[in-house]
């Protein structure tokens, strides 16, 4: 009796939708130092997730284990229904769905803007000149600075060279965009034009997961905030509630530090 | 002793071009196939592949321990008895003193190449590496469009200075009789007894060309600072 109650309920409830990142028990060990211990994190599409927390607390070990660019050592990752083992194909799956903007950009020195972002188009995907081009444009345009394209790195300010790097990201249309810490190499009066970038990334619809110390653009435009310490998710809630009530120590602690 | 008279070195002058160009054209062949194979012994050991790289760093320290004039005997003398030894009839295969002398510089040259490029591989920042693998570039992609070519960037004035001693280091081939730019003025010398003319003017030649080289090192060098400063 109650399996078939169950069954029906089943199937009239629509099948909740796959989360697009799952990590289970994911542990990542440096030498003696466990960098991540046991990490359970679940983030559906378009979700925005922002992680936070003291440094060493294995925020950036994380999201870069989300495209195997950290190797972890123990439990599951699965992103956007392939587990990331160390099958090269799947890794390269993954990789082509997530685009990743770092805290130094890391924006190839030797080429302009325009073919920093094309150059990944065309060799990862195969797609011409041309459209990668075309491509590298449109995103360029996106974030307001298309008049830099035929411009090298070293020649941007550092805002714009980290929008370069969200337009060189963006220009293999991933489903999900890593940002590790990305307004932190930056001067105070370049961070705002980054984060209005990120802002409108986001009321895209982006599946976005970004570790900052940005604890106002987190307020404003986080789905869920997930508080870090020594490896391990301590807290996660809504920024509201994150804000106004932690509900644990070391988050209050946190808190009081950087606000 | 005779009187000084320059008039000598241009009756001579033909010849010594043609020693000149030999030297030049061991050099061009040792910079090339070193640089390829140098930048093969630098990855292997780089990416850590294994066997090779182990197998790399064994034959770069080798190389290196042993003194140029050494190989070239080792290779003059040695190769042709251990080659016979493994053909079917046991005799020494001779292997001819151009021959010896192109594949001695080839690889003694990549020996001292692939430890530049691998200093410049270790330089690159990891950030490069991550970036490309984020974007999905394969590895040796990665390599092919990214890496390699900012490494040849920041190693090239430390390549072209050792292309400098490369070129001043295949006078060596002297000593199996080959006519490069030293042996053509010895051999010369020998006929005409003009020693001094001769001598000064191969140096002449040899420090012209060394000094633009080495003017060339100074702005590439003043180049890739500036490059790094923009940085």
């Amino acid at each position: 009796m109650d399996i078939q109650i169950a069954d029906a309920e089943k199937s009239t409830t629509p099948r909740s939708e796959e989360p697009i990142i799952r990590l289970e028990s994911v542990c990542k060990i440096y030498g003696e130092f466990q960098a991540l211990s046991g990490v359970d994190l679940v983030i559906s599409k378009g979700e925005k997730v922002i992680i936070c927390g003291p440094s060493g607390s294995g925020k950036s070990t994380l999201i870069r284990c989300i495209n195997h660019i950290e190797r972890h050592n123990r439990g599951r990752i699965v992103v956007n229904g392939m587990e990331l083992t160390n099958n090269g194909k799947d890794i390269a799956a993954v990789r082509r769905d997530t685009g990743m903007v770092f805290q130094n950009f890391n924006l190839f020195p030797h080429l302009t803007i325009l073919d920093n972002c094309c150059l990944a188009p065309m060799r990862v995907k195969g797609i011409g000149r041309e459209k990668a081009r075309e491509l590298a444009i449109h995103f360029l345009h996106r974030v307001r600075i298309a008049d830099q394209a035929g411009k090298y790195p070293s020649q941007l300010s550092g805002g714009q060279q980290q929008r370069a790097a969200i337009a060189r990201a963006l220009c293999m249309q991933p489903r999900i965009m890593l940002f590790d810490e990305p307004t932190s190499a930056l001067d105070p009066e370049m961070v705002k034009e980054v984060l209005e970038t990120m802002k409108s990334l986001a009321s895209d619809g982006m599946t976005m997961l970004c570790v900052t110390h940005e604890m106002g653009f987190a307020r404003e435009v986080a789905d869920r905030i997930v508080f870090m310490d020594r490896g391990a998710i301590v807290e996660q809630s809504d920024p509201a509630t994150f804000f106004s009530a932690p509900s644990t120590d070391r988050a209050r602690d946190f808190l009081r530090m950087i606000l | 002793m005779q009187a000084i008279d320059f008039t000598i070195v241009l009756q001579a002058w033909p010849y010594l071009c043609s020693g000149l160009a030999f030297s030049l054209a061991l050099t061009a062949t040792a910079f090339t196939a070193g640089i390829l194979l140098g930048t093969g012994l630098a990855l292997a050991q780089h990416l850590e592949i294994p066997v090779l790289g182990h197998a790399a760093r064994i034959y770069i320290a080798t190389m290196r321990s042993i003194p140029l004039i050494l190989v070239l005997f080792w290779f003059f003398f040695l190769a042709p008895v251990i080659l016979g030894s493994l053909s079917p009839d046991g005799r020494p295969v001779s292997i001819g003193p151009t021959s010896t002398a192109f594949i001695t510089f080839c690889l003694f040259e990549a020996a001292y190449y692939s430890e530049i490029i691998r200093v410049g591989l270790r330089a690159l920042s990891r950030g490069q590496v991550e970036a490309s693998q984020s974007l999905g570039l394969t590895t040796p992609q990665t390599y092919r469009y990214v890496v390699l070519p900012q490494v040849a960037r920041t190693v090239a004035p430390i390549v072209l200075s050792q292309t400098i001693i490369l070129f001043q280091d295949t006078s060596l081939v002297y000593v199996l009789s080959l006519t490069d730019l030293v042996g053509a003025t010895s051999k010369l010398v020998q006929l005409n007894g003009r020693f001094v003319e001769l001598y000064v003017t191969v140096a002449l030649v040899y420090l012209t060309i060394c000094s633009l080289a080495s003017h060339c090192v100074a702005i590439l060098k003043r180049r890739t600072a500036g490059h790094a400063a923009q940085r």
